[in-house]
């Protein structure tokens, strides 16, 4: 049987590897009559164990909070802690909320559960997952005011809630808003704006404004049967955006809401 | 979905392993793999399921990196209360061979150094890092024999540091 001739790339397929069982024979062969080639080989191989042994101890270390949070969370997180906003931090529970800081990145389940949600801001997850499930099923009427009209949308809601409110654009992550209603909340009026992805999977934004006797809360997360909420309190305004999605890319779509409330337009 | 998510968290050792190798540095080389995970995140609903998430992981990283190469800025290492300290190896005996590989490994071309660390660490087939970084695999192979003679050359003392092209 004439063999073929060991070509350069199999010389590096044999350092690696990956030449098949029955090529093996030959290539090993021809480098012993082939001293030059056989030394080549050898130290490509050393260059692969010295590589491995200089990086894979990164494969052990601790990886940082920051690449493990759903895209902004942590940046958010830093916003408000920036901003002053969260009022664990002026009461003198520094020491908590730097620590939380960490917990957040490093898993948002974690946070979840070291915030320990207070019971009022936890019926706006309840309620709004309520809404969710009562309206995103519903194939021909999900929404009283289409997208289409979304200028009077704005007009009528920000009317009817007594304040200027306006459904975040989130098309960038594939949402795009298909309009919005008007729902009794606890003592008044509230507001969901529903987005649909390509794939007909829905989110709600539950827009409450009964939220004043209420502190102000970072971003908290609840599960709500099937339901994923992410929520947060602002002042007056509570938020709470529902779906059946996966938590991590919930939390990136919040995140993203949050950053738009929080500009002026 | 979920597995999704769980899948993309799991491949975050392995791009940080490839982006200190390949930036050199801490700092820059979690800036690389955060930007690498936002991207990834918001495009994960367009990952085809079933298709190589490692493959397309790496993909992604090799485009930001490219464009980091185009528009250079400053390097910077970011302390949290994350920075663990760093990994006790220099001691070892090997510790001058160690820093002569990293050196070594930084005189390489980027196009170079990505696809000879994609082989070594990542122990990726040649198909597999010419599908990841969308490249012929004819590319791949010269490219990684250049840069294994090149390493060799050099760990052996006798490279010719010159950036510069001869010009005939």
């Amino acid at each position: 049987m004439s063999q073929a001739p060991v070509t350069e790339s199999e010389l590096h397929a044999y350092v690696d590897g990956l030449v098949p069982e029955t090529r093996r024979g030959e290539i090993e062969a021809y480098l012993a009559a082939h001293p030059h080639e056989a030394g080549r080989v050898a130290a490509y191989r050393a260059q692969n164990v010295a590589l491995r042994a200089l990086y894979d101890p990164v494969l052990d270390e601790p990886v940082p909070s920051r690449l493990t949070a759903a895209p902004r969370a942590t940046s958010l997180h830093l916003q408000r802690y920036a901003a002053g906003l969260v009022i664990a931090f002026a009461s003198g529970a520094a020491g908590w909320f730097l620590h939380g800081v960490g917990d957040q990145g490093a898993s948002l389940a974690q946070a979840v559960r070291a915030g320990g949600a207070p019971q009022q801001s936890a019926s706006l997850a309840h309620q709004a997952a309520i809404a969710h499930v009562v309206y995103s099923p519903d194939v021909r009427h999900p929404v009283e005011v289409g997208a289409d009209q979304e200028t009077h949308l704005v007009t009528w809601l920000s009317k009817r809630l007594g304040t200027p409110i306006r459904p975040p654009k989130l098309g960038k992550l594939g949402y795009e808003l298909i309009g919005g209603r008007l729902l009794p909340g606890q003592s008044g009026p509230v507001a969901q704006f529903m987005y649909q992805d390509p794939g007909q999977q829905r989110l709600t934004l539950y827009v409450s404004t009964e939220q004043s006797h209420n502190k102000d809360t970072s971003f908290r997360f609840s599960e709500q049967g099937q339901v994923n909420v992410f929520y947060w309190i602002d002042g007056k305004f509570g938020y709470a955006l529902s779906g059946t999605i996966d938590k991590a890319i919930l939390a990136g779509v919040a995140a993203a809401v949050y950053e738009q409330l929080d500009k002026p337009p | 979905m979920h597995d999704n998510s769980a899948d993309l968290i799991a491949c975050i050792p392995r791009l940080r392993r490839y982006a200190r190798a390949l930036v050199g540095t801490r700092g820059g080389a979690d800036d690389l793999v955060q930007d690498t995970m936002e991207r990834g995140w918001s495009k994960l609903s367009s990952w085809r399921r079933g298709s190589d998430m490692r493959a397309w992981l790496f993909g992604i990283m090799h485009n930001l990196y490219v464009d980091q190469l185009r528009k250079p800025a400053l390097a910077t290492d970011t302390f949290d209360d994350d920075t663990p300290v760093p990994p006790v190896r220099a001691t070892q005996a090997d510790g001058l061979k160690i820093r002569d590989m990293e050196a070594a490994l930084e005189l390489l071309p980027p196009e170079q150094r990505e696809i000879l660390l994609l082989v070594a660490l990542e122990e990726m087939t040649y198909d597999e890092v010419a599908a990841s970084l969308r490249i012929p695999l004819g590319t791949v192979m010269s490219r990684l024999s250049r840069a294994r003679e090149k390493l060799r050359a050099s760990m052996e003392g006798r490279i010719i540091v010159s950036p510069l092209k001869v010009v005939k």
